[in-house]
């Protein structure tokens, strides 16, 4: 498990490419990207805040719940937190596999509760004006899925 | 007992970090307590199904015991990933 939570930018096609190289009898690697997004073209910048300390805990439980329950080969987590624009790469996951349906599988059940298990929160700023990103029930709702 | 706030609570309250004495037995006796110190507080802490806290960097409730607990904090729904 590697399990990153920085300020820094970072490549995601090299990290991808070195999670790949770095397995060894595993038939599939899924990766998911997250990118700020500007969907009202208003978007200047994107704060995102974390509780140091209890952001690693969370990621690694994540992580590891993700490795109990399906057999994988390994699992990648970046994560930055500070000033992003528009276009940047927020993080990122990467899971591998013998099996695709597996790799994904693990992927999703990551994302789900990387966005509302572990202590991130997003400040949009558009112009003038500050806000909060609230969280939304239906990522709430997806955690069910995996009970 | 290090009290942390995060977000819009850190912002509301006005400030990321303090250090409390009290003899709150609960998470809930806790947040009585500092709704009861300033308006500042109280309205950090109007709507507590808006609001998440941690135990020791744990997610956890707010009928949680305090017993042993050396850090607390309170925040917003997380909007990860």
């Amino acid at each position: 498990m590697k399990i990153l939570v920085q300020e820094a930018a970072f490549d995601a096609g090299a990290e991808l490419n070195d999670f790949t190289k770095a397995q060894s009898s595993m038939g599939a690697v899924v990766s998911f990207t997250g990118i700020v997004r500007d969907l009202d073209a208003g978007l200047k910048q994107m704060d995102i805040e974390h509780y140091p300390g209890m952001t690693e805990r969370a990621l690694e439980k994540i992580a590891s719940d993700a490795m109990g329950r399906w057999n994988l080969g390994d699992v990648l987590v970046i994560h930055r937190f500070g000033a992003l624009k528009p276009e940047d790469v927020i993080m990122m996951v990467a899971t591998a596999s013998k099996h695709r349906k597996v790799a994904f599988e693990a992927a999703d059940f990551l994302m789900d509760f990387l966005k509302s298990r572990a202590p991130f929160w997003k400040k949009e700023q558009t112009g003038a004006a500050q806000d909060w990103v609230s969280s939304k029930q239906e990522d709430e709702n997806a955690l069910t899925r995996w009970e | 007992m290090n009290v942390l706030y995060f977000a819009w609570v850190r912002e509301r309250i006005g400030l990321p970090k303090e250090q409390i004495e009290t003899s709150a037995a609960t998470v809930m006796d806790l947040v009585e307590e500092l709704r009861a110190r300033e308006e500042r507080y109280a309205l950090a802490f109007s709507d507590l199904s808006a609001l998440r806290v941690a135990v020791d960097q744990d997610l956890s409730d707010f009928d949680a015991s305090l017993e042993g607990v050396r850090e607390i904090a309170f925040f917003p729904p997380m909007t990860g990933g």
